[in-house]
């Protein structure tokens, strides 16, 4: 990227920094497929919001999340401050989708070719918001699973090429296989915050750093 | 009609950073992508920005096609530097993240190893 084009695009991200108190800042919950994204989103959600809607259905099949879903003004309390967030749930992220995968959930050929169809539209609208519409990410991961793919290299390295505050949490510590460590290994120049969305499980650090991060 | 036998093998592209440094960020997806989509395996000696792989990645999936193409298996050496290059050294284009990437079909590429020195991959024959 050119030097002028760099320099304009900082100017304008510490300009809508610097401007945009009214405007609450736009989360992505961002992360490979089946990290739990979906269960955090609504367990923020529902921890938060009056009438805690879900942000969206969660499931084990990969790519349950085939459209990014935005949950607008969630006000989180910390140390007598409010901290007002757009949650934005968006797809699972990957280099290949192959339909057949999904043949062994027990899908019909139609349907897993129409979710396969549905999840690279979906992959590349969670990319198109990375560039172009979130203020932070909170980057989501499975700590029962090798967390050093090439999916989570790149993403991580084009968040920390747009200066984007990125907090990166291990869940499913609930599991007997979860290795936070692992995970703290794999990126030690950000903080690693443990929890598990299905559990609540540590819930409350999750809540401080997110204040920490974005508010 | 004579059958025009194909050799039976795998075509490995290894483009130099000096070839990938003249050109405009699509014209390097294409360049790849349409290697990958023919069964190659494209080896670039110097990667691409974060950027570039972002849309890499979303170029990718508009492309995939049931039974035709599955998208891409992509691997670079772990960054050990990464996030020390401060914002200045980013504007001043001063990226240190230039590393060698090997880019396959998924079908036909797979990772059997990879650390921070060393990048170990099957490729299948089609």
């Amino acid at each position: 990227m050119g030097l002028i084009t760099n320099l304009r695009s900082s100017i304008s991200r510490a300009a809508s920094t610097l401007f945009a108190d009214a405007e609450p800042k736009r989360i992505g919950i961002y992360g490979p497929p089946n990290a739990g994204k979906t269960t955090l989103a609504n367990r923020i959600v529902r921890d938060w919001t009056e009438h805690g809607d879900a942000v969206g259905p969660e499931s084990h099949i990969p790519h349950e999340t085939r459209r990014a879903r935005r949950k607008e003004n969630v006000e989180i309390e910390r140390d007598g401050k409010t901290v007002t967030i757009d949650v934005v749930d968006t797809p699972g992220v990957t280099t290949k989708v192959d339909y057949t995968e999904f043949l062994e959930h027990d899908m019909e050929e139609d349907d897993a070719v129409r979710r396969s169809r549905e999840a690279t539209e979906g992959v590349a609208e969670a990319m198109h918001w990375l560039r172009e519409d979130v203020d932070g990410v909170i980057y989501v991961l499975d700590a029962t699973q090798d967390p050093f793919t090439q999916v989570n290299t790149m993403l991580i390295g084009i968040i920390e090429s747009q200066d984007l505050p990125v907090l990166i949490l291990a869940n499913k510590i609930d599991l007997e296989d979860a290795s936070v460590q692992r995970i703290r290994n794999a990126f030690p120049q950000h903080e690693t915050i443990p929890l598990s969305a299905l559990e609540g499980d540590n819930m409350d650090e999750v809540y401080d750093k997110i204040a920490e991060y974005f508010g | 009609m004579a059958e025009v036998k194909q050799p039976d093998g795998v075509q490995i592209d290894l483009i130099s950073g000096e070839r990938m440094e003249g050109l405009a960020s699509m014209e390097k997806i294409r360049m790849i992508l349409d290697g990958v989509r023919e069964g190659n395996i494209v080896i670039l000696e110097e990667g691409l920005s974060p950027e570039e792989e972002s849309r890499l990645i979303e170029v990718t999936m508009t492309e995939i096609s049931p039974d035709e193409f599955n998208g891409i298996e992509i691997e670079t050496y772990p960054s050990s530097d990464s996030g020390k290059s401060g914002l200045f050294d980013r504007l001043m284009g001063n990226d240190s993240d230039k590393k060698l990437t090997v880019i396959g079909p998924a079908n036909r590429i797979e990772t059997l190893h990879k650390d921070e020195t060393l990048i170990q991959t099957l490729v299948s024959r089609r």
